[in-house]
């Protein structure tokens, strides 16, 4: 076992014992929601065609326990929006958040998920952090697959080092309100 | 024998008059225009004519001529193909700027009828007698014609867009 390759998450900051492990409950929790962020998939364009590309084989997700990819909302934690987003499109993509259970992350790969893009016109949501918060952008027109790996990772620190607490804070509560979100 | 297109010429002036005009052959396809009152009566009898038999609705579409007189500020489009002789026409027909209204044609060919909802929803041209003319592609709470010339091609919400690096301020202060 001690010669194996096999790469393991390192263990929190704690007190180690014989027989024993003591450890924030904090850490511990942060630590199993970082490495199983189950993703959904919301891919309108051509960023969704990169993300295929990083969950296949050569890239792999998988290594970041975003194995089981979840097509109902209801079982994802990390909602992935690539693509053009239009202002039509914009209530389907806030009930699919308003479905998803706490807590929930967000990341909006590419720019028009970020920004509009290149679309600046009537017809396109101009930034889907417009109608729902966002956690993670990645830049690029579409991203490279390291791009949105490190994306995913960049949010795996934030979900290691949020508090148990954050999603009944006020704070929190605020910012749902802010987006008009129960 | 092929269908010519100075049979189609003579054939619908015989029948229509002075309502059919400006024929002419633009690039490879022969067009005409056609007062908007008479596009319903034009429309059926190309299609249910056996010589002609214009059985085809292609396309159709409206275009906004905003430099035009009041009377000629809007334009709709229709294509139509010819089957058995693979041969194509485009007619036109212009309409008010003011109260933009045409006879709707869904009850001729039923592809039309959401072509003239597009055609609605971008121009905002009532085609009167359609069974459902509303919004097709933008989204419902629009109130404006965003063809239109007058409507501005960029979206008032955008905020990381500087002008400073886009060239539109004199001073790049």
């Amino acid at each position: 076992m001690s010669n194996s390759n096999t790469k393991m998450v390192e263990p929190p900051e704690g007190v180690v014992g014989e027989g024993f492990f003591a450890t924030k409950l904090n850490d511990v929790v942060g630590l199993a929601r970082a490495n199983s962020l189950w993703p959904l998939p919301f891919a309108t364009s051509c960023c969704g065609i990169e993300f295929m590309a990083t969950m296949a084989s050569h890239y792999d997700l998988a290594r970041f326990g975003s194995e089981r990819v979840s097509f109902s909302p209801r079982q994802a934690d990390m909602l992935m929006v690539m693509g053009t987003i239009s202002k039509k499109m914009g209530p389907i993509l806030r009930q699919v958040y308003e479905q998803m259970a706490e807590p929930r992350w967000v990341i909006a790969v590419g720019a028009c998920a970020t920004s509009g893009g290149v679309f600046d016109t009537y017809s396109v949501l101009q930034g889907i952090d417009k109608v729902i918060p966002v956690d993670v952008y990645v830049p690029g027109c579409p991203p490279r697959p390291e791009q949105i790996v490190d994306g995913v990772m960049k949010l795996q620190e934030l979900v290691k080092n949020e508090s148990v607490r954050r999603r009944s804070s006020p704070e929190y509560q605020e910012l749902l309100a802010s987006y008009n979100i129960k | 024998m092929a269908l010519e297109t100075i049979q189609i010429q003579e054939k619908l002036i015989e029948t229509f008059g002075s309502s059919v005009f400006h024929f002419n052959q633009e690039k490879d396809i022969f067009s005409f225009e056609v007062a908007a009152d008479k596009i319903t009566a034009v429309i059926l009898f190309l299609k249910n004519d056996p010589i002609l038999s214009f059985h085809f609705l292609t396309d159709l579409c409206g275009i906004h001529y905003p430099d035009n007189v009041a009377e000629r500020q809007f334009a709709v489009v229709y294509h139509l193909h010819n089957w058995y002789e693979n041969k194509r026409i485009k007619i036109k027909t212009f309409i008010n700027g003011e109260n933009p209204e045409i006879k709707t044609i869904s009850n001729i060919f039923l592809c039309s009828n959401w072509m003239e909802r597009e055609t609605y929803d971008f121009y905002g041209i009532n085609f009167i007698g359609h069974p459902q003319l509303k919004r097709i592609l933008n989204m419902d709470e629009m109130t404006s014609f965003p063809m239109r010339k007058e409507f501005p091609l960029e979206d008032g919400g955008r905020t990381d867009k500087d002008d400073r690096f886009f060239g539109r301020t004199p001073l790049n202060s």
